[in-house]
């Protein structure tokens, strides 16, 4: 611990294995581990169109109206397509993570894992739907 | 069904190489063996010169632990028959330095271990005359799954954040600290917090969930911290909110 300096004995015939700097490469699960962190890049490039998009309609018509054009455009198209498969892929692992930090506790009994997956997954479906109620009601 | 199966045991000997290399073994194939009994007969039998741990063949002392084909193993507990036809990987635990052939040193993780004070913290001891502390089944429950650890250590040659920072305290040594932390018999919480929650303690870890996968008593090491940072994360904003009443 960085509190109380731990010193090892020299043991110069013991052999430490090196970790490559491609370790991630070497297993199926933690490559795509080292996916899941990378797709949070694509989360903070969401929050920054998002960003983007209320600066544009703060400043007028004409601006938002360059904004979507700008969003119509094959790169922006494409980028947009692959953020929105990386961020699916985040916010399902991400759920899938949660019965192992979530404990919850019914007259003593642990609720199962599966019952807080289907908890999350239904307020994900209700969520996804008010939002999409709002947008698509006008 | 073969006669036969093929092991490559690594070999670590320090006084004739400077690193490890793969030596193979022929040895009997039956449906009953496990990875252990392979090696014990090569022992016995074939080369009475390699080197790995082992006691009680049956999955409760936690020496035996090796990598198998990649994946950390009790190699008691890992039957030949699962993969055949082979050959057979056997290596040392991934992390730790070799000793010798399948051996490694495990002082850095038993001193993780003793770290986090493993053990029933009171304010204040009750008299001996008063009997025991007294515990209901609901209780034993809660922690029941984290004090199942043997001290294998293949979650910490399955940790990836481990190899790369030899500081983190390890899976292992926080579901132990879970383990105390929820019984209701304890009270050493606020004197474990310290450990857990500083740099070398649970914020290291960027729930990869191999732990979880390779753990052959199912303790859920993975869950274990993933819990506590939501204690650790609950207290921290009790002490910003409430100065005085979180301490």
């Amino acid at each position: 611990m960085s509190a109380e300096p731990h010193y090892t004995l020299y043991h110069p015939r013991w052999y430490r294995h090196r970790v490559s700097v491609w370790w991630w490469l070497k297993k199926g699960s933690y490559a795509l581990f080292v996916l899941r962190e990378l797709t949070s890049v694509f989360v903070a490039f969401v929050a920054v169109v998002y960003l983007w998009q209320l600066r544009a309609i703060g400043q007028g018509p004409e601006a938002y109206g360059q904004f979507l054009a700008r969003m119509k455009t094959p790169p922006f198209l494409l980028l947009n397509a692959i953020t929105f498969l990386l961020v699916l892929f985040h916010a399902i692992t991400w759920l899938n993570l949660t019965p192992a930090a979530m404990v919850v506790r019914l007259r003593g009994k642990r609720v199962p894992d599966w019952a807080i997956l289907a908890g999350n997954y239904a307020a994900w479906l209700v969520l996804s739907a008010a939002v999409a109620f709002v947008l698509l009601r006008g | 069904m073969p006669s036969t199966v093929a092991l490559a045991v690594a070999r670590y000997r320090p006084e004739q190489e400077s690193e490890p290399t793969f030596q193979s073994y022929e040895v009997p194939y039956r449906k009953d063996w496990v990875i252990l009994d392979a090696l014990n007969h090569v022992k016995d039998q074939l080369d009475g010169s390699l080197s790995f741990r082992w006691s009680c063949r049956m999955g409760v002392c936690g020496s035996c632990g090796m990598k198998v084909n990649g994946t950390p193993k009790l190699t008691c507990a890992t039957f030949l028959s699962d993969y055949l036809p082979g050959p057979i990987r056997v290596e040392p635990l991934d992390y730790f330095p070799v000793v010798r052939d399948l051996v490694v040193d495990l002082t850095d993780f038993v001193r993780k271990l003793k770290q986090v004070k493993p053990w029933i913290i009171r304010k204040e001891d009750k008299p001996l005359a008063e009997g025991e502390y007294l515990q209901t089944p609901d209780q034993l429950d809660t922690y029941k799954q984290f004090s199942m650890c043997i001290n294998c250590a293949l979650c910490y040659s399955a940790c990836p954040i481990y190899a790369l920072e030899p500081s983190f305290i390890g899976p292992a040594a926080i579901a132990l600290a879970q383990r105390y932390n929820m019984d209701s018999r304890d009270e050493g919480a606020a004197a474990r917090l310290k450990i857990l929650s500083e740099h070398d303690g649970i914020w290291q870890c960027t729930f990869v969930g191999e732990c979880t996968k390779v753990c052959p008593k199912h303790v859920d090491p993975a869950g274990a911290i993933q819990q506590y940072k939501l204690t650790a994360a609950t207290h921290w904003v009790k002490s910003l909110l409430l100065p005085w009443g979180a301490r």
